[in-house]
């Protein structure tokens, strides 16, 4: 069963000898990671009997080690202590012997408290309702701080500088027209192009020119722009406040008697408010010479034709519909990106999930809103 | 130091401070004189850091109260407790400076929202703030631009700002090599006998506690409240309590 094969570095075996009542394991060969040995619970149960009462060790003819043995000798260590058996450690490395102390050190006391109790289904409903009613309450109290600061502005008495104010407008605004112009083009292009497919059945491809200048001006221009606004700017809130909190900088403008909504919420709801609506001035036009395209190109409308048919299909009232609609999806995008930045939780993944919630939270509530909207607008005939 | 019967600057009584379901640090009572530098010390994880942030208004306690003078934070209206606010700074762990704004902007604005002061005025009050840490000629970097002992410092700086009456230091040493961590406490020194101002540290440090703490408290995991309360020198060698002498002498060998 023995043979002196020590070179090879997968050699490894666990010889027991019974002498009376006492237990010899002997590890041989190279007890390391590598090794390829049979599973200890085996051999030790094969090894183990009621009648031992003491276990030593036989390392002459262990080659190398690493906590592979150490492993085993904590395993028969436990054991032993179950059993009440005489555990003889003096032949084993000396390492082994410190490795073996420092584990069984004292650990870091828990904390007290009972564990808790297994968790039922109505637990778990219970818990959800109880967290969504309290993040509703959560966002509901920021919306009325965040107005609150904003009646504080409109008296002139709100803490913060029109320079933040002129930055974020910068960043929101002036930075997002390209991304802006190609998704609104596209809109446009889609809408005629599937108008299109429709109407000329009917010999009545003109009119892409309305359905194109209709869509675009009450729904689409606001809620594309709202919805990269959210993408966009939202997540760039979140990310920004989120990485404040963390930092400590929140409550460090907190303690320098620096109200955070003010400083920092207020300045973003501004410059967002201020120029979603612009954006989405500029998206509406974008989108109607997406149209254009199509009815130029793919239907050989005449182009004074479709700029003619255009003029007759929308009224001030449309385009303003559509422009109040982007001012609250304005108010939307601020809100809920700056109510995660400020719920973040102090380290670098809660700005992550405080990101992503943004945009949730953003896009659901545009979408809730413009559905609202449309019907608010149908009651008041608009 | 000789100011023993010194007024009172800060009192903290009964106080209980917790997160969710979960008390930390509860029944503490201590006063913290004008004028000296007072340590809330601890093992890591007791809850000194919850400790300040009650003290400085971030956290409302489950009870008691904390006392400027004669006043209670948190029995203060909105308008009070800002108004309090002023009369303390605070320096955080990592310098919590804001990102967006350069050094010397960091320093000036607690300045230009609270005073009226012009802004020639305001620049030279933080140059002279920057200068008292050691950090003139940064004024137009931006705190991603400077060391993380720059950071430290300039945050020592912005919580001077408004000349409080307390400085508050969150683990001013952490994260220092020892060169600069005893820097730092002569510079901590220096600035308490010039602005004569209170100052109140978190920390372990034994070293930094044993330079410059007139009076401390020991707070402990185990019990959750303070289990000692005095001149840290005196408890090392006169306290009774093993935890106490165990926590004090950590660095003896």
């Amino acid at each position: 069963m023995v043979n002196g094969t020590s070179s090879d570095a997968a050699h490894a075996q666990l010889v027991t000898t019974r002498d009376g009542d006492a237990l010899v394991l002997r590890p041989e060969g190279n007890w390391t990671l590598l090794a390829s040995i049979p599973p200890l619970a085996a051999v030790l149960a094969d090894a183990f009997d009621n009648d031992i009462r003491r276990v030593s060790f036989d390392c002459r003819a262990l080659v190398a080690w690493d906590s592979r043995l150490v492993v085993l000798v904590r395993a028969v260590a436990q054991r032993c202590a179950g059993a009440g058996i005489t555990l003889d450690l003096a032949a084993l490395p000396a390492g082994i012997v410190r490795l073996l102390e420092l584990a069984e050190a004292a650990p870091e006391a828990r904390r007290q408290g009972n564990p808790a109790p297994e968790r039922t289904f109505l637990h778990d409903v219970g818990e959800q309702a109880i967290t969504f009613f309290r993040s509703a309450g959560e966002l509901i109290e920021f919306t009325g701080a965040a107005t609150v600061a904003c009646a504080r502005m409109l008296r002139g008495k709100a803490r913060f500088r029109y320079r933040d104010v002129f930055r974020v407008m910068q960043d929101v605004g002036a930075e997002a027209l390209p991304i802006v112009s190609l998704i609104s083009v596209l809109v446009g292009l889609i809408l005629a192009y599937i108008g299109a497919l429709q109407l000329s059945q009917f010999g009545a491809s003109e009119y892409v020119a309305n359905l194109v200048a209709i869509a675009m001006a009450r729904e689409m221009a606001a809620m594309m722009t709202g919805i990269i606004m959210a993408g966009r700017t939202g997540a760039a809130f979140a990310a920004q406040l989120g990485t404040m909190t963390a930092n400590e900088e929140i409550d460090a403008l907190r303690t320098a008697a620096i109200p955070p909504i003010e400083f920092l919420v207020l300045p973003r709801i501004v410059a967002l408010v201020l120029m979603l609506p612009l954006l989405a001035i500029y998206a509406n036009l974008m989108g109607i010479f997406g149209g254009a395209l199509v009815g130029l190109l793919l239907l050989d409308l005449d182009p004074l034709q479709y700029v003619t048919q255009t003029r007759a299909a929308v009224t001030l009232t449309d385009f303003a519909t559509g422009l109040f609609k982007a001012a609250v999806y304005g108010v939307i995008v601020a809100v809920s990106g700056c109510l995660r930045g400020m719920q973040c939780g102090r380290s670098a993944a809660a700005v992550g999930e405080a990101t992503t919630s943004a945009v949730v939270t953003g896009i659901v509530f545009i979408v809730v809103a413009s559905a609202t909207l449309t019907i608010v607008y149908e009651v008041l005939g608009l | 130091m000789n100011e023993a019967r010194a007024p009172a600057q800060v009192s903290v009584e009964g106080l209980a401070v917790g997160y969710g379901e979960r008390t930390v640090q509860s029944g503490l009572d201590f006063t913290i004189r004008r004028g000296s530098v007072f340590v809330i010390m601890g093992p890591s994880g007791c809850g000194k850091s919850t400790v300040l942030r009650a003290m400085v208004g971030l956290l409302e306690p489950r009870a008691g109260r904390v006392c400027y003078g004669d006043e209670s934070f948190w029995d203060a209206d909105a308008d009070r407790r800002d108004h309090l606010r002023r009369r303390f700074g605070v320096m955080y762990q990592g310098g919590a400076l804001w990102s967006s704004m350069t050094v010397a902007e960091n320093v000036s604005l607690p300045l230009t929202e609270h005073t009226r002061l012009d802004a020639a005025t305001i620049r030279q009050l933080a140059e002279l703030k920057l200068a008292l840490v050691g950090l003139s000629g940064f004024e137009d970097f931006y705190p991603a631009e400077i060391s993380g002992g720059m950071n430290k410092r300039v945050g020592v700086a912005r919580a001077l700002a408004l000349d409080p009456e307390v400085v508050y230091f969150d683990e001013p040493s952490a994260g220092l090599d020892p060169i600069s961590a005893r820097r730092l406490d002569d510079t901590l020194l220096a600035l308490r006998d010039g602005l004569g101002c209170t100052m109140v540290l978190v920390t372990h440090e034994l070293d930094s506690i044993f330079a410059i703490a007139d009076d401390a408290v020991l707070l402990d995991a185990a019990s959750g409240t303070m289990i000692a309360q005095g001149n840290p020198r005196e408890l090392r060698d006169h306290s009774d309590d093993a935890r106490v002498r165990r926590f004090l002498r950590r660095g003896e060998t």
